[in-house]
Formats: structure tokens, sequence, C-alpha cells
């Protein structure tokens, strides 16, 4: 059987994932953590990237829609699981990627909620709606008692592995891969390129601007349940407008609109992140301080090589 | 109704503050059309000038504390300029995603600094200052004034007071004066502007000086009414006050201090209800239903796109 070349990619990939995963009791736990964190960021990282860089929208609220698939994903696992009375396997392996499609699911239609309104504004404007979006989500996560408030949602089971992190990413990065290069995904570039053009070319620039986003949410919110069943805790501060620039500081150094370009991105800073702990309290200063050289040296992105048009946003 | 009289006036008071944000982000914008998140940090730095200014200053007294704040005021115009200079002006030209991000960056830079930094330190520090009596006392001196069953404190007097001054004053600059002409040239469009021989550099230069200076201001009075600072301290103000630059129409100075004005007084009246927890997501509420109805902001011009 001779399957087209990206969907064998998915499935080597889909296939290391798993068999590092068996193996995962004997690696070094810290590394696991890490190598979990980077499978989450290249998920947040590339479903960001379909509203960001290919689709040339500005979405800050990213972390809003984390934090509304994280908390509908473990919500469903907490209060269902202990109920059905199976073992943890079967928990793991049914009921936890049903989870994450519930989160993907919730934090899709939060998405359309969002974005079928606000999507008529451009650039900036957009910018700030978004972001006002993800501190109302927060706010209402500190005040609503059923999920913890703002003590935070505890007792979160660990189902998340190696596994599920990386095949989700892969999933993520095929289906955005995918979605571009069909028929019906050249017109996101187009909207990117020149939207007044798109529009006279009669492309329905709202509706494809609206499903980058609800795509796009649809993945973070997956990437927020498998951060909550990492954690085992999540809290609404987490989530807050800090957490939504760390995904767009990845798609941006990865060079808005590339796809490996952004996997490296998120790899790096999750990895660098962790560099930077040795650090210590000075962490975050050396963090804004690369930021700030990275973006004066090389503001096409930290991977693009080749020179492309800059675009006009 | 006196209950919701005190609640107009205390929002006034809070709203004077965020408007003077509002005016930087929105004059920042109208020149070189990037927000500008360093700006909320900015804001931060002013108050803690005015922490260190105001003991040799001789905050206590009316004068004292008028020249603490002016000195703040001073600082933070220096810290514009040169935030400008080192992390913008190189990076004139290319996209403002770039810029963007590079604001975002000198944001979090200043506030992990200022944690960093001894003197400032990471935890929150009273707004007060040691009195000759050995009691701590604010910048100003304080009193309350009643009005029937009004209170109305001192400090919310020269909050409205400071603000009103400084905004005449702005407002004289940018209609009055030369520099101010080329501002509003430059925000009109840039291009032309140069090509009429105004020096764009030294514009967007004053700009910074100007905004921040009233960003500086607006964080030694945010620190007087709420007598505690930290080096955070600026993140949910700023983030307020640029919704509220947005809500009047963003390039717009009325529509900044409109804005700052509505977004102080309905935060304060939404903590008066019984949803007072809710209060930090009003502002965005509101942001996202005007935006919606008028996407230009309450009194910004939509500009039609040409092709």
């Amino acid at each position: 059987m001779v399957l087209p070349k990206s969907q064998l990619w998915l499935v080597v990939v889909l296939l290391v994932a798993g068999g590092v995963s068996a193996f995962s009791g004997r690696i070094d736990p810290y590394v696991l953590d890490v190598a979990m964190g980077v499978g989450i960021a290249i998920t947040q990282a590339s479903s960001l990237n379909l509203i960001n860089g290919f689709t040339g929208q500005f979405s800050l609220g990213h972390a809003g829609f984390m934090a509304v698939g994280a908390y509908s994903s473990a919500m469903l696992t907490t209060t269902l699981g202990p109920k059905l009375g199976v073992s943890t396997a079967v928990l793991q392996w049914v009921l936890f990627p049903a989870s994450l499609l519930l989160g993907g699911l919730v934090a899709a239609l939060a998405g359309l909620a969002v974005g079928a309104p606000s999507l008529r504004l451009k650039g900036d404007y957009l910018a700030i709606v978004t972001l006002g979006f993800g501190e109302i989500i927060k706010v209402i996560l500190q005040n609503v008692d059923a999920v913890g408030g703002a003590r935070g949602l505890v007792g979160i089971p660990d189902y998340t592995n190696l596994f599920w992190t990386f095949s989700v990413a892969a999933v993520t990065v095929y289906v955005v891969w995918g979605l571009l290069n069909s028929t019906y995904g050249r017109g996101f570039l187009a909207v990117a390129d020149d939207e007044v053009a798109a529009e006279a070319m009669g492309l329905n620039t709202t509706r494809y601007k609206i499903t980058a986003f609800v795509v796009g949410s649809f993945f973070a919110g997956v990437a927020g349940g498998l951060y909550a069943h990492l954690k085992g805790y999540l809290n609404p501060g987490g989530f807050d407008f800090n957490k939504s620039i760390e995904i767009v500081v990845m798609v941006i150094l990865g060079g808005m609109g590339r796809h490996v370009g952004v996997i490296i991105a998120a790899i790096v800073l999750v990895v660098l992140n962790e560099t930077l702990r040795s650090f210590g309290e000075y962490r975050m200063i050396l963090y804004s301080l690369l930021l700030i050289v990275l973006m004066l040296t090389r503001p096409q992105g930290l991977f693009t090589w080749t020179r492309r048009k800059p675009s006009a946003a | 109704m006196t209950e919701l009289l005190q609640q107009l006036i205390n929002g006034l008071s809070l709203g004077a503050i965020y408007a003077l944000i509002a005016l930087g982000y929105t004059m920042v914008y109208g020149v070189l059309r990037f927000i500008n998140f360093a700006h909320s940090d900015v804001f931060m730095v002013g108050a803690y000038a005015g922490y260190f200014l105001g003991p040799k200053l001789g905050a206590g007294s009316i004068g004292g504390g008028v020249l603490t704040l002016a000195g703040a005021m001073a600082v933070c115009a220096v810290l514009g300029v040169v935030i400008e200079k080192l992390a913008y002006r190189p990076l004139r030209g290319r996209s403002n995603l770039t810029v963007l991000i590079t604001a975002i960056g000198v944001s979090l830079l200043l506030q992990n600094t200022g944690q960093k930094i001894k003197a400032v330190g990471a935890n929150p520090r009273a707004f007060q200052f040691p009195g000759p009596d050995g009691m701590t006392r604010g910048l100003f001196p304080e009193t309350q004034l009643h009005f029937r069953s009004l209170t109305i404190s001192s400090n919310q007097v020269i909050v409205l007071v400071v603000a009103v001054v400084l905004l005449a004053a702005l407002w004289w600059i940018v209609h009055r004066t030369r520099i101010g002409t080329a501002m509003r040239a430059m925000s009109f469009n840039a291009t032309a502007s140069s090509l009429v021989g105004i020096n764009n550099d030294a514009v967007i230069s004053f700009t910074f000086a100007l905004g921040s200076a009233l960003a500086g201001a607006g964080g030694v009075l945010y620190a007087m009414n709420y007598p505690s600072i930290d080096p955070l301290m600026g993140t949910l103000p700023g983030l307020k006050a640029f919704v509220a630059a947005v809500l009047g129409g963003i390039g717009n100075l009325p529509g900044a201090a409109l804005g700052g004005l509505l977004i102080g007084l309905v935060e304060t009246l939404v903590s008066g209800t019984r949803v007072s927890t809710y209060r930090d997501a009003i502002a965005f509420a509101i942001l996202i239903l005007i935006l919606m109805f008028r996407p230009a902001g309450l009194l910004g011009k939509l500009r039609v796109e040409k092709v």
C-alpha cells in the first residue's frame, strides 16, 4: 500500500511516538516532562500559525481557548472518570481521547462565538478583541466555583504521555498542512496576502477567517486538555495574556506562516526556557532581552533563510 | 442616590488616571501605528520614580507633591525616549508585528528587571513617606471633604485637578505649538509630512516623551490612591487604558480621554454591585460590544480602504 507522502509522514510519527512512549518508564522523568511540554507547544504554535501566520489575522487570545479546552476536558475526566468503574488503562486510552476531543470542540465553539462577530475587524483591533476575550475567560474561570474558582482545579489524573502529546502534535501539523494545500485552503493564503484582492476574486474572506479561527481554537483546546492532564492542576492565572504572548512569540520566531520553522521555534523556546532555569531569577530578564535582540536582528523569523515578500501586515 | 453620586466621583477619579495613560497609547498609535505594549510599564516606573523621589523632594506638602509628580514625569519622559531610540527606531519601516513583539519584549524586560533590582524588589511596597513626626504620610496632605453625605478625599480632588491641568497642557501643545502641528501632520500622513520638511524622528521622540510623561503622572496618581506599588502593577491598568484608547477611537486624543473616563466610571459602578468580582472583565466586554457596532471606536473615523 502506498500512501501519499504527507500521510506516510503522519503514520511514521505516530508509530515512533507510540514506540518511544512504550519505553517512557526508562526515560528520565525530567526529560520526559520537557519532551511532553515540547509536544504541547508544537500543537499550540501550529494551530496559532494557521490563524496568525497563514491567514494573516492577529489573535492574542490563544491561551483563552486553551483554557476552555483544558477545563472542559479536565471536568469530563474528573467527574465521569471515577463513576465509570473501569481500569485506569481504559480511562487513559478511551475516556482521555474523548475528553481531549470534547475540549477541542468546546474551544472551537468558543472560537466560533468570538470569531464570528469580531473577525470583521482588522489588525490591531482584532488583536485587542481576542486579548479581551482571553481576559474575560480568565475572570469567568476565577469566579465559577464549580471549576475551583481562583483556587484552581485540582486532582486531574495524569493521563498525558509521550504518545498522546506527539500524536496530537503530528495530527495538528498534518491537518494544518493538509488544509492549506487543499484547493479550499489556498483561500487562507489569499486572505493573508491581500484581503481586498481575495474578496474581489469572489472568496468569502470572512468565512475563511472564521474557519481558520475555529480550527485553530479546536487544536488550542486539545492542547489545553493535554496540558491539564500533564500538570494535574489548573489555575486560571496560568492562562493569562503572557501565555498567549508565549505562543505568539513561537509563531513569529518560526517565521509567520512556515510549518517547519514554527515547529523548530516551539522546540527551541521550550528547551531554552528550561535551560535558562539554571540562571534562576535572571531567566525572565534574559528571555526578554533575547526577544528584543532577535526582533532587531532577525525579524523575519529565526529559521527563515529564503527571503519572502514582506507581507502587508 | 447618594451612593450613586459617591460612586460617580470615585469612578471619575479612576477614569482620569486611565485617561492619562490612554493618551500615551493613542498618541504613539497616531504617529507610528503600533501598540506600545511597554507603555504600561512606563506607568509602573512612574510610580517607582515618585516613590524614590518623594522623600528627597519633600513629599507630604503640596509643593513637594507637585515637585515629585513633575520629577516622575521627567524620569518617564526620558525613559520613553530611550526605549524608542534603542528598541523601536532600528525597526522603523519594518512590519508592525515586529515592533509589537519588540514592545512586548521591552515590557517583560522592565517588569523583570524591576523585580531583580534590590531597591525595587518583587514585593509590593506601600506608597507612603516618612513624616517629621515619625508617622507615615501620603504624597500630598490628606483630608476628607464632606458635602452633605458625600465624602470626597483630597486625593481624588488632586487626581482630577492634575488630570485637567495635564489635559489642557496637552491640548495646548498639540494645537498651538509648532511641534504639535508637526505631530498632527505626521499622524495624518507620515510620508507627506516628511516631504514638507518635518523631521519625523524628532516628532516621534517628542511624542514618546509626552506620552510617557503622562503615563508617569498617571503612575504617581494611581499609586497615591491605591497606596501600594509593585513591578507588575502596570499590566492591568495598562490593558484597561489601552481598551479606553480603542474605545474612544485610537489615534483620537479627546476619544482617549472620554474612553478613560467611561471605563473608570463603569468599572467603579460595577464594583458596587453583586457582580463586583467580574469588574476586570467588564472593560473588555464593553470594548467588544463597541467594536462590533462602531468598529472605529466612539469618536474615531472609519477609514475607507482604497485599493
